[in-house]
């Protein structure tokens, strides 16, 4: 390279770079121009580098957050050989794929499709939860075929061994309860079997993880709680959201009140396409899904429903219809709720309004398609907001409203101070706070806090692209949420959504529902464990 | 500083504003590479997630690979490095300044400022097709074609060094 620029030179340069004499002073100086620039640099750069820590740590130490802990993601969960559970998995739809999933079974089709995308490598470094599916119970043929299938797979996370058990299909779940091979059950079936579900696995010692929402009715409020509570299984409601390193954080920040005195919680749902809509049961050509009246069993399906003919619609698209479910409040809401609730333990609300209607998807749905309610905490002095919208899907984070700042949390957390705090007035004037950007950024795969960082990486957090595979670790929360409920059955330990916070919710839930349907305010009287 | 003035057919300032340029771009990828260096595990995923265009699918590919991630992000941040105190220096002038080149082609192909092509990081300015890091790759291409080096840098001594060597095996 040297020699081909040396080429260009004409002869009279090439003497003085011929070697013959030594580099005059002025040719010196030209050679070591770069050094001086070079130390100018280091300078500046050791200036700006002392700035930004500075200013990161005087921003950590004014909110106290130098001492926070920052999780471990993994943690080991113990279980010998023979502390095997026995799982029978009532309802085999997508929701239990994922559950197996989280155990540590997958179907040979997943496996496949997966492994294309390459994207199986953080599901097989899974660890062993030591648990073998050896029941399913679905009312349609095919899923259950599916769960089999998916229960005999021979692929399996984290070095364990496929199942040797015999894996059984049961007719009903009252056939696999009965089963004393089996030792746990998860219900990942419409809501209004929920309940009916949880008390009779109770009630035959079986521990129960329930997919949300906890109950349908108001009637099986009282019965499901007091059941629970009497006998000595472990329930976990299936609300996975908690697990997740940035909510560890977001206790944290709460029990330093950074934020002030929080008056205002908004929630939203914000879905727009007819998937989100929950119409579900048309394939990608629009014709419909496999089912008829010889595969499904239609009665069974039903339960405590009203007896009405089969209808494929129903079957698939079932939160589209009050029989079987309370809507957006027992689909989405109920994931808000209970992460609200397990920062800021608010539990049951005085008096809820609900009000919205069906104004988009119009295609003879109960559900309402939009959706508003508020939750009245006075004791708190504490508004609940639930804003539901499924034909716009501009994102409405959940946030937090304190009279010092604002945090959000979603799939990171950010927190604002706000213009006219108390607190952090002083600051503010200073210029060590800034009202228009975050001035903290929890990026759950950053292992630090990360306080005044680039335009760019505030920007990343706030919508939660940061959450890829950075170091090579990427932990599915229900695996997290799932592996908890296992560790309490052997530990004897309670769940993070115990009977206790699922009551809570259960009530705020039918609250919320009661008060749409009846179109009124609606309270809860303590004393009598009764909505009025 | 009569043999230097010899080196091409340009003027005193010419030869001098080639330098300054080489120096400026210089500082700016040293920088580039100093600040991803001191943020806690930056990694390139963020940018790469972003990826349009032709090298979307390479992208893509980078991330689903931890291993590559991480390669792909060391050989950034240390090759940002040591194309910036090559510049600032002037040593091994053109290996750096073709090397910087092809390194911010890429960075300018991931996300080019095409029309139809939308990207949720907003940019500082106003593009269409030409964007700041295409400027700075023809710049860095026109400090490749032109010896700055043997202008004012540490390629210098290397000339004189290689040169008597070379005039060692001849003689």
């Amino acid at each position: 390279m040297i020699s081909s620029q040396n080429d260009a030179l004409n002869t009279e340069n090439r003497e003085q770079m011929s070697g013959s004499k030594p580099l005059k002073r002025r040719t010196l100086l030209k050679t070591l121009v770069g050094i001086p620039v070079l130390g100018v640099f280091a300078l500046e750069l050791i200036r700006k580098f002392n700035y930004d820590q500075d200013k990161k740590n005087r921003i950590i130490k004014e909110l106290g957050l130098d001492n926070i802990k920052v999780p471990e993601i993994i943690k080991s969960s113990h279980g010998s050989k023979s502390d095997l559970i026995r799982v029978g998995m009532i309802g085999f739809g997508n929701r239990a794929s994922a559950l197996a999933s989280a155990l540590g079974f997958m179907h040979p089709d997943e496996v496949e499709s997966r492994s294309k995308e390459d994207s199986m490598k953080d599901w097989l470094a899974q660890e062993d939860l030591n648990v073998a599916i050896t029941g399913i119970c679905d009312v349609f043929d095919l899923h259950a075929e599916y769960g089999l299938t998916t229960a005999r797979n021979t692929v399996r996370p984290g070095g364990a061994e496929p199942t040797t058990l015999p894996i059984k299909s049961y007719r009903t779940y009252q056939e696999m309860l009965e089963d004393k091979d089996i030792d746990a059950v998860m219900i990942a079936t419409p809501d209004h079997h929920h309940a009916p579900m949880s008390i009779a696995a109770a009630l035959a010692g079986k521990h129960v993880y329930c997919e949300k929402a906890p109950v349908h009715k108001e009637n099986e409020i009282n019965t499901l709680y007091e059941t629970i509570r009497n006998s000595k299984i472990i329930y976990q409601l299936g609300h996975q959201i908690t697990q997740s390193v940035i909510f560890q954080q977001a206790r944290d920040i709460v029990a330093k009140d950074i934020i002030g005195k929080i008056t205002l919680v908004e929630t939203s749902t914000n879905r727009n396409t007819a998937d989100g809509a929950w119409i579900r049961h048309l394939d990608s050509n629009g014709n419909p899904k496999p089912g008829d009246e010889k595969t499904i069993d239609w009665n069974q399906f039903l339960g405590n429903a009203p007896k009405v003919p089969f209808s494929i619609e129903r079957y698939y698209s079932w939160t589209k219809y009050f029989d079987y479910d309370t809507g957006l409040l027992g689909q989405l809401f109920s994931h808000e709720y209970d992460s609200v609730n397990q920062l800021l333990h608010i539990g049951i609300p005085k008096s809820v309004v609900s009000s919205g209607g069906i104004y988009y998807w119009k295609d003879g749905r109960d559900m309402a398609d939009t959706l508003q309610c508020t939750f009245e905490y006075p004791v708190r002095d504490l508004t609940l907001l639930y804003s539901a919208c499924l034909a716009n899907s501009q994102t409405r984070g959940r946030s937090f409203m304190g009279h010092d700042a604002t945090m959000v949390l979603g799939d990171s957390i950010n927190i604002t101070v706000d213009g006219d705090s108390t607190k952090y007035k002083e600051q503010i004037k200073a210029g060590l706070m800034d009202p228009s950007t975050p001035m903290v950024s929890f990026n759950p795969n950053a292992g630090s806090i990360d306080a005044v960082s680039s335009a760019t990486e505030k920007y990343y957090a706030s919508r939660g692209l940061t959450t890829t595979n950075i170091n090579g670790v990427n932990v599915d929360v229900t695996y997290l949420h799932v592996r908890e409920w296992l560790d309490c059955i052997r530990s004897g330990k309670t769940p993070t959504v115990n009977i206790e916070k699922a009551y809570e919710e259960a009530v705020t839930i039918i609250m919320a529902h009661k008060s749409y349907v009846e179109k009124r305010r609606v309270e809860w009287d303590p004393i009598r464990k009764v909505i009025v | 500083m009569v043999a230097m003035k010899q080196i091409t057919n340009y003027s005193r300032p010419e030869r001098w504003i080639l330098a300054v340029l080489r120096i400026i771009i210089g500082w700016h990828i040293l920088y580039e590479g100093f600040s991803k260096l001191l943020v806690p595990n930056w990694s390139s995923a963020s940018f790469l997630l972003e990826s349009k265009w032709i090298l979307k699918g390479f992208a893509e590919w980078i991330m689903s690979n931890p291993a590559v991630l991480s390669t792909v992000d060391f050989l950034n941040i240390w090759g940002l490095i040591a194309i910036g105190i090559g510049l600032i220096l002037g040593l091994f002038t053109r290996a750096a300044a073709i090397s910087g080149a092809i390194l911010l082609l890429l960075y300018y192909l991931s996300n080019p400022p095409l029309i139809g092509l939308e990207y949720s990081l907003p940019t500082e300015g106003n593009y269409l097709i030409v964007s700041k890091t295409l400027i700075e790759v023809v710049a860095l291409v026109v400090l490749a074609v032109f010896p700055t080096g043997l202008i004012a840098g540490l390629d210098i001594y290397l000339a004189k060094v290689w040169n008597r060597n070379k005039n060692k095996m001849e003689g």
